[in-house]
């Protein structure tokens, strides 16, 4: 009966329950929402760039395929004689005598030949992209365009191809491709790996096996928190004027040699490489340290015990333990590197650049950077080429990753072997 | 006859010390790069505001950046980057939160199998495929539930939206480690009293993990307020002091790229005016980051 008194008669003790329990699953609902909302991001984020690889394209030819050969729609519908008649009659001197020359047409493969004409006579050109979404859904509005534009060419095209890998820049979206992107981004991330890894492990060692807890250690350690979450941009112009302008003549190589090209005025691949190194080397002490961490102190007391030092104890058994867990966590942040843009922007990474790196002191393009510069331009097209490009960077970062966790398994096997 | 006594002296242990110097000097780098970062922006600061064309005062006050006239106003820089924040806040803080609630005091091992990854995978995404997403989806998105008239190509809502969603993991995740470092006896207290699940969380569970979220949150906002790549793709270029979210308005991000993305002459004022806007960008970033810090650690002397 006292609590009755405190709430007032059954009745309201009652609906003050039903209340409660509604407010309960209201929120639960609340929770639940929210939770699909964060999957629906995900989902929206992936579609989006696959619709804008995939779809319809409206081509314009500057010589129809048609007017080539009668009746043939397409280069892919001619046979392989006729291919070599156009190519041969068509071609202008100029470029046959050069094609010729780096290779007869009779040797060429239809694949070769059909690209070839395409380049030199066809000329397409891109004039509307629909996504996926789009294509599947909308015929009829497509269907309206190509009336209105009557020299307009429908095909289905896939942005991805081997072709759009192993291509250069170019200024049409139908011929672009990122391999002096990609080659830029490899060569970067290895820059950033040699000079982040040593001096990375080298201060978490330091920091977790040697120093004393004294304020020097508290503040270095405070001072690696905060520059992990320093923006990326800062790092940027960190690199910006001490590798490429103090440091000019070591980065753009000119010290080394006079031969050296020294157009990059120091924007080159070391620069870039040491400024994302600069910038995941907080992140890799963080995980060594972690890794550290988790060896126990056991192993530590028992080499102690039978006379090694501290060095020794380091290397011979605190280093093989961890070792696994420390290269996953530097494969987690070179993967952040790779697909790091502002820093390299503001550094002054090249924007066009058609001549694959060939050294530390070249000027570089990187993936992202290509995908910011194709998804800032107004033209249609470029926005579908930036989504294969993203295609491309996403799976070079499941590589990576993937590449972790192989690294981690196997490794923890061995020692599981060995103990 | 006396044994002798093994030397440790320093003398045999030559390398060890050197080793131990070697890898205190690495540590210490980490300290030079905090301080090449504070006089590289000072100092490049100080060549903007000697300028006889900058003054302090027109700096702070100023409403108009315009280099072209010699006006340095840096608010309209400024506004648009506490827009775009907001706006990121607003979606990212209520639903990041709501996510690590889920996460902590709802789900199951299944849900939990499937929600952690997929927050590891939106963390890992780069931040130009999530700009690249504001350009191709959310502003088509916004301008069609708004009207095209209404919503410009290039807005701050969508690019702040957009930096909501790439907070979002971050937020959920550590907010989780948070509400998870909360003492079962505190709920457990809370069930004893007759408290519903949902009266536990909110009154019990939050209070004692406030000072581990609101770290969160400030963490959180520092990571917007940095955020670059989505701005310069999204919210637009050319500064602008303008209140509505649909409009262009460039970011202090937004500014530093686009500049150094052209080609600046060394000390040219443009130069020199980016390192000033980075100077501006780091002091507010590195004190939420230290306050951020210092809010964490009162929480684990509560309950250590």
């Amino acid at each position: 009966m006292q609590s009755s008194l405190a709430f007032g008669s059954e009745e309201n003790v009652l609906s003050l329950m039903e209340k409660r329990r509604k407010v309960s699953l209201i929120w639960q609902v609340v929770f639940l929402l929210a939770t699909s909302l964060a999957i629906l991001f995900l989902v929206l984020l992936l579609f989006s760039i696959i619709d804008s690889t995939f779809g319809y394209a409206a081509l314009a030819y500057e010589v129809e395929p048609s007017s080539l050969v009668e009746g043939r729609q397409h280069l892919s519908e001619f046979s392989r004689l006729q291919l070599e008649e156009t190519a041969r009659s068509r071609l202008s001197s100029g470029i046959l005598r050069r094609v010729e020359y780096e290779k007869p047409i009779a040797d060429r493969s239809d694949k070769d030949l059909t690209a070839l004409l395409e380049q030199y006579v066809v000329k397409p050109s891109v004039l509307r992209t629909w996504g996926l979404w789009e294509s599947l859904t909308n015929q009829d509005e497509i269907e309206m365009y190509l009336q209105e534009q009557d020299q307009a060419v429908l095909t289905f095209k896939n942005w991805l191809t081997f072709d759009f890998l192993f291509a250069d820049q170019s200024a049409n979206p139908l011929y672009a491709g990122i391999r002096t992107a990609l080659l830029g981004s490899l060569w970067i991330i290895l820059i950033t790996f040699l000079f982040a890894f040593p001096i990375g492990v080298g201060s978490a060692i330091y920091l977790q096996e040697y120093a004393k807890p004294n304020r020097l250690s508290r503040l270095l350690q405070l001072n690696i928190f905060n520059l992990s979450a320093v923006p990326s941009i800062i790092y940027g112009l960190l690199g910006l004027a001490v590798f490429v302008r103090a440091m000019e003549g070591l980065t753009s190589g000119s010290v080394f040699s006079t031969t050296v090209d020294t157009t990059a005025n120091g924007r080159t691949i070391l620069s870039g490489g040491l400024t994302l190194g600069l910038l995941v080397l907080p992140i890799i002490i963080i995980n060594t340290q972690e890794a550290l961490k988790a060896v126990p102190d056991s192993l530590r007391m028992s080499s102690y015990c039978i006379g090694a030092t501290k060095w020794q104890t380091t290397w011979g058994q605190v280093l093989p333990v961890s070792i696994d867990r420390i290269l996953t966590g530097t494969i987690l942040a070179l993967s952040r590197a790779l697909g790091e843009t502002a820093p390299l922007v503001v550094i002054g990474a090249s924007t066009f650049i058609s001549v694959d790196p060939s050294g530390i002191f070249s000027k570089f393009t990187t993936l992202p950077i290509q995908i910011y510069q194709w998804s800032a331009r107004p033209q249609g097209a470029y926005r579908n080429v930036a989504g294969a490009a993203i295609i491309a960077l996403m799976i070079l970062l499941m590589i990576l990753n993937s590449s972790a966790i192989i690294i981690r398994d196997r490794l923890s096997k061995k020692k599981r072997m060995e103990a | 006859m006396l044994i002798d006594t093994p030397q440790f002296g320093k003398k045999h242990r030559l390398h060890e010390r050197i080793i131990e110097s070697v890898m205190f000097l690495f540590a210490l780098f980490s300290m030079l790069i905090t301080v090449g970062i504070v006089v590289i922006l000072t100092r490049e600061s100080f060549l903007f505001f000697s300028d006889p064309k900058v003054n302090l005062v027109g700096f702070l006050t100023g409403r108009d950046w315009q280099p072209m006239i010699d006006q340095f106003g840096f608010l309209p820089l400024l506004n648009a980057t506490f827009t775009t924040s907001i706006i990121a806040m607003l979606l990212g803080i209520p639903v990041g939160l709501f996510v690590a609630i889920y996460l902590a005091e709802y789900a199951n091992d299944r849900m939990r199998g499937i929600l952690k990854p997929t927050l590891e995978v939106l963390a890992g995404i780069p931040t130009i495929v999530y700009g690249y997403f504001a350009l191709t989806f959310m502003t088509p998105l916004l301008r069609s539930l708004f009207g095209q008239s209404r919503v410009e190509i290039y807005n701050t809502a969508s690019a702040g939206l957009v930096i909501g969603i790439l907070v979002l993991p971050m937020i959920a995740t550590m907010a989780e480690d948070a509400i998870s470092s909360v003492p079962k006896e505190l709920r457990l207290a809370a069930y004893a009293l007759g408290g519903t699940k949902i009266e536990t969380t909110f009154k019990v569970v939050i209070p004692a993990a406030l000072s581990g979220l609101s770290a969160t949150f400030l963490l959180a906002l520092s990571r917007a307020i940095g955020e670059t790549m989505v701005v310069a793709l999204a919210a637009g270029a050319g500064p602008k002091l303008t209140a509505n979210p649909f409009k262009a308005a460039e970011t202090i991000t937004g500014y530093i790229v686009r500049i150094s993305g052209g080609d600046v002459s060394y000390n040219s004022v443009d130069y020199n005016s980016i390192f000033a806007l980075g100077l501006v960008l780091f002091l507010i970033t590195f004190t939420l980051n230290l306050v951020s810090r210092k809010v964490s650690t009162i929480f684990h002397q509560e309950y250590e």
